[in-house]
C-alpha cells in the first residue's frame, strides 16, 4: 500500500514534490484556522471590540467640541486669568443658536456640568435664551451680546464655566482618566490633585483591593483543609460531598444573597442562636456593613478555591508524605515542607481566580454593604445609570481593568519563580 | 441544492417573524418603578387601558437607569413606550432629547393639572409623592416629632434607616440642624452649607442604616433594626394597609412629582396619547389615589376623595407644614458633586 502511494508521488527532491507538500501544509493551516475563526470572531466582537470601545470612550470628548465651534476658536489664545473678550461671548450665543432641536445642547450641559456644578442650568437657561426670547434678535454685536447674557445669568462672569469650556474644546480629553485616579488638569495645564471633598476614586480602589483580598485569603483558610479532607476520600464519598459544594455553586447569587440577608439580620438566625446560647447579649452588627459583606462573598467564591485545590492535590501522590515521615519528618514539619509546595500551583489559581472574581463584585456589597463597602463596580454603575456619564465609567473600568492586568502579570511572573524552584 | 432549503426555510420563518407585530393587536409598553406603586397604576391605568381600547399593555420595571432609555434612542430601537422617570431625569432626559415634546391638547386641560405638573416639555407629572420621616409606633411610644429628634440618639436610642446617597439625607441634616425649610437649597449652594450638612450627617453616621430600596424602610421598621427611618411615604401608606403599625411624621417632608414621559421615536405615538389621557382623567387620578398614598396632579381628582383618603397625601394642607419642595434645578446641577461628596465622606 505505502510503496504505491510513494509511487503516485513525484520523486523525491523534485520541485513538484515541493510544491504538493506546502500545497498540502497550506490546505491544513487553512483547515486549522477555518475551524477557530468562528471562535476568533466570537472573541474579537465580544471582548475586544467592547474593550476597545470602552477605551475609546473613555477618553473621548465630543460634547463641546461638536455644540461649541465658534467659541472654541474664539476662545484660542485666552489668557485664562481675565474675562474671555466680548467676541467669545457672541460665539457662544451663535453656537447655541446654531444647535437645532437635539440633544448636542443637553449632552454639552451635561459635560459641562459634570466639570463644573452648575453648568447644566447654566447652558441650558441661556440655550432656552437664545431659542426664546431672543431668537428674532441679532447676535452679531458682541459687546451687546455679552450684556445680554450677563445679565441673562451672572455666571457668565464667572471664569471656571469659561475655562471649563476652554479645557475642553479638543475632541480628545485625559480628563476622566484622571478624575479616576483623583488628578485633574489645572488652569496652566498641569496636573494637579482635586480637592480633599471629591477625593474619591483611589480610596474605592484601594477598598476593591482590600475587601477582594481579605476574601480570597479567607476562602483559602476555609477551603484548604475542606479540598485536603476531599482529596483523601474515595472517590464514592468525595462525589457525594462535592455535590454540597456544586449545589450553592450553581444557585444564583441573587438567592445567596438574599438567603445571607434572613440569615444574617439583627433577628435573624445567627443572631438569635448566639443570643440563645448566652455567648453575646446583644445582637451582633452582621449586616449592612464589611463583616457582611465578606461573609457573603467568602461563601459565594468557595467553590472557586475549593475546585481548583482538589483537582491539583488529587495529583499529589500520598506516597510522598508517607516518604518523608519514614524518613524521620515530623507530620507537621512534613505537611509544610513537603505536601504544601505540591499544591501551590492549585493556591495560585484558585486565589487568582477568586480575586479577579472578587474585584468585579457589584450586587452582593449594593445589597449587604453600606456606603463605606461598596466596590469600584458600584460607581461604574452608578456613572452608567444614574448620572449617565459614560466617559466617567469607562474610564474607572479602564483603570480595573489595568489594575487586573498588572496584577495578573505580577502573578504570572511569581508563578514562573515558584514553578522553577519546584 | 438540497443545503438550500434550510436556509431559505429560515429565511421565510424570519420574515414571517418580522412581519407578525404588524398583524398583532396593538400594542403599548410601560415602564415603572414596580412595587406598590406598580399595582395601584395597575388598578387604576394598565387594567381599565386595555379594557377600553382593546390595546395590549406590556408593563416592564425599572429601576430608573436612564442609560436604558439613552442607548434605545441612540441605537434608534425603541422598545418602552411610556416611562415613570424621576424629576431630575425629567429634566435632563428632555434637554438631551430622550424623550418627545408633549402635546398637551391630547392629554389634558392643563388648566385642572397642578402647577407643577407641566414645568418640563416632555413629562406630565402623575403624582405627587414624598420623603418622609417613618417609625414604628410599636416600638416608639413617644412618637418622634422634628428632624432634630430624629438626630437625638440619647432621646431615642437605636438605629436610623438613611437612603444611600447624599439627595434627601442633606436636605434633612440642615433642617435637623435648625436651618429654616424655606432656606435649605440657599444654604446647600454654598460650600459652608454643604460642609455643615455633612458635618450633621457624620454626628448620626454610627447609628445609621443603609437603605437602597424603597421596599426597605418598612422591613427595618418591621423586623426592629431601625427605630425610625427616612421612607418613601407610599410604601409606609402599603405596610398600614397590611396591618403593620407604622406611622408617618409629616415634619418638614420633601415632596416632589413623579412624571410619565414618550420615548422618543416610539413607534405607538397615538397608544401612548390615549394611554397618557386615561391617567391624567380624573376618575384614573382619583382611583390611583385611592390605592396608594400619592397626591393627584389632576385637582379635579380630589373631590372624588374621601377625608381619610386626602388625610393621607403629600398633599393634605395638614401634612404640608414646613414641607420643602425637592429642587430639580438645585440637584441638576449640584447633584453629581454632591454624591462624589457622599463617597468621600462615607470613607471617613
Amino acid at each position: 500500500m505505502s510503496t504505491s502511494a510513494v509511487t503516485a508521488l513525484p520523486a523525491v527532491g523534485t520541485p513538484e514534490l515541493r510544491q504538493s507538500l506546502q500545497r498540502a501544509e497550506r490546505r491544513r493551516r487553512l483547515t486549522a484556522v477555518g475551524l477557530t475563526l468562528p471562535l476568533l470572531v466570537f472573541l474579537v466582537l465580544t471582548l475586544l471590540v467592547p474593550i476597545g470601545a470602552l477605551l475609546g470612550r473613555a477618553i473621548e470628548n465630543p460634547e463641546v467640541a461638536r455644540a461649541l465651534p465658534r467659541t472654541g476658536a474664539a476662545l484660542a489664545g485666552w489668557d485664562h486669568r481675565s474675562e474671555p473678550p466680548p467676541a467669545a461671548f457672541a460665539a457662544v450665543a451663535q453656537d447655541l443658536a446654531a444647535l437645532a432641536e437635539g440633544s448636542d445642547a443637553g449632552a454639552l450641559a451635561r459635560r459641562l456640568n459634570s466639570e463644573v456644578p452648575g453648568g447644566r442650568s447654566l447652558v441650558m437657561g441661556t440655550y432656552r435664551a437664545v431659542h426664546g426670547d431672543w431668537k428674532d434678535q441679532p447676535l452679531t454685536d458682541a459687546v451687546a451680546v455679552r450684556e445680554r447674557m450677563v445679565t441673562l445669568d451672572e455666571r457668565w462672569k464667572e471664569l471656571k464655566y469659561w475655562q471649563a469650556i476652554d479645557k475642553n474644546a479638543e475632541r480628545w480629553t485625559p480628563d476622566y482618566l484622571l478624575t479616576a485616579v483623583d488628578l485633574k488638569r489645572g488652569v496652566d495645564g498641569g496636573i494637579e490633585r482635586v480637592e480633599p471633598d471629591q477625593r474619591v476614586f483611589t480610596g474605592i480602589l484601594l477598598r476593591t483591593f482590600e475587601i477582594s483580598l481579605e476574601v480570597t485569603l479567607l476562602a483559602l483558610l476555609l477551603a484548604y483543609p475542606l479540598a485536603y479532607w476531599l482529596s483523601t476520600l474515595s472517590e464514592r464519598q468525595a462525589n457525594v460531598l462535592m455535590i454540597l459544594v456544586l449545589v450553592p455553586f450553581w444557585t444564583s447569587i441573587l438567592v445567596r444573597v438574599a438567603a445571607w440577608i434572613v440569615l444574617l439580620q439583627r433577628e435573624g438566625l445567627v443572631n438569635s442562636a448566639l443570643m440563645s446560647l448566652s455567648i453575646i447579649g446583644q445582637p451582633l452588627e452582621l449586616l449592612f456593613n464589611r463583616t457582611g459583606v465578606i461573609i457573603s462573598m467568602t461563601h459565594i467564591l468557595l467553590p472557586f478555591m475549593i475546585l481548583p485545590l482538589y483537582s491539583v492535590m488529587k495529583s499529589v501522590p500520598p506516597t510522598y508524605l508517607r516518604a518523608a515521615v519514614s524518613l524521620g519528618s515530623s507530620p507537621m514539619a512534613a505537611f509544610w515542607r513537603v505536601y504544601v509546595p505540591q499544591t501551590y500551583a492549585g493556591i495560585g489559581a484558585g486565589a487568582l481566580l477568586v480575586f479577579i472574581l472578587a474585584i468585579g463584585y457589584y450586587v452582593t456589597p449594593a445589597l449587604l454593604g453600606g456606603p463605606n463597602d461598596q466596590m469600584i463596580s458600584y460607581y461604574i454603575a452608578q456613572y452608567t445609570n444614574v448620572d449617565v456619564n459614560w466617559g466617567m465609567a469607562c474610564a474607572l473600568g479602564a483603570v480595573l481593568l489595568v489594575a487586573t492586568l498588572i496584577l495578573y502579570a505580577v502573578y504570572r511572573k511569581m508563578a514562573k519563580a515558584e514553578l522553577s524552584l519546584g | 441544492m438540497s443545503k438550500q432549503v434550510p436556509v431559505s426555510l429560515a429565511a421565510v420563518a424570519l420574515a414571517g417573524l418580522m412581519s407578525l407585530p404588524a398583524f398583532a393587536q396593538s400594542q403599548l409598553t410601560v415602564v415603572n418603578f414596580g412595587g406598590a406603586n406598580a399595582n395601584a397604576q395597575k388598578k387604576a391605568y394598565y387594567e381599565p387601558f386595555e379594557k377600553q381600547s382593546g390595546t395590549k399593555l406590556v408593563t416592564v420595571e425599572y429601576n430608573g437607569e436612564q442609560a436604558k432609555i439613552k442607548a434605545m434612542v441612540e441605537a434608534k430601537n425603541i422598545t418602552w413606550d411610556v416611562v415613570e422617570v424621576e424629576s431630575p431625569d425629567m429634566g435632563r432626559g428632555c434637554d438631551e432629547g430622550l424623550f418627545e415634546k408633549l402635546d398637551y391638547s391630547r392629554i389634558v386641560d392643563k388648566a385642572a393639572l397642578a402647577p407643577k405638573a407641566s414645568v418640563t416639555d416632555c413629562g406630565v407629572g402623575i403624582f405627587v409623592w414624598s420623603t418622609v420621616m417613618a417609625y414604628n409606633a410599636d416600638k416608639l411610644k413617644d412618637a418622634p416629632k422634628t428632624w432634630a429628634d430624629f438626630w437625638d440618639t440619647k432621646k431615642y436610642p437605636g438605629k436610623r434607616g438613611m437612603r444611600k446617597g447624599a439627595r434627601y439625607n442633606v436636605e434633612f441634616a440642615l433642617m435637623a440642624d435648625g436651618v429654616k425649610p424655606e432656606d435649605v437649597y440657599k444654604v446647600l449652594a454654598t460650600k459652608e452649607g454643604a460642609d455643615r450638612a455633612f458635618k450633621k450627617l457624620g454626628e448620626l453616621k454610627p447609628s445609621i442604616q443603609w437603605w437602597e430600596a424603597g421596599a426597605q424602610p418598612p422591613q427595618f421598621l418591621v423586623a426592629g433594626d431601625v427605630v425610625m427611618s427616612t421612607a418613601y411615604n407610599g410604601r409606609i401608606d402599603a405596610a398600614q394597609r397590611e396591618g403593620k403599625n407604622l406611622r408617618v411624621q409629616w415634619v418638614n417632608q420633601i415632596y416632589d412629582l413623579e412624571y410619565f414621559g414618550i420615548v422618543k421615536g416610539s413607534p405607538n405615538k397615538d397608544n401612548a396619547y390615549k394611554f397618557l389621557k386615561l391617567v391624567l382623567s380624573p376618575e384614573g387620578q382619583g382611583e390611583y389615589a385611592k390605592n396608594i398614598a400619592y397626591g393627584p396632579t389632576n385637582t379635579k381628582a380630589l373631590a372624588k376623595l374621601d377625608a381619610k383618603t386626602l388625610g393621607n397625601l403629600p398633599t393634605a394642607s395638614g401634612n404640608m407644614k414646613g414641607a420643602i419642595e425637592f429642587s430639580v434645578k438645585f440637584w441638576a446641577d449640584q447633584g453629581e458633586a454632591l454624591e462624589k461628596r457622599f463617597a468621600a465622606w462615607a470613607t471617613q
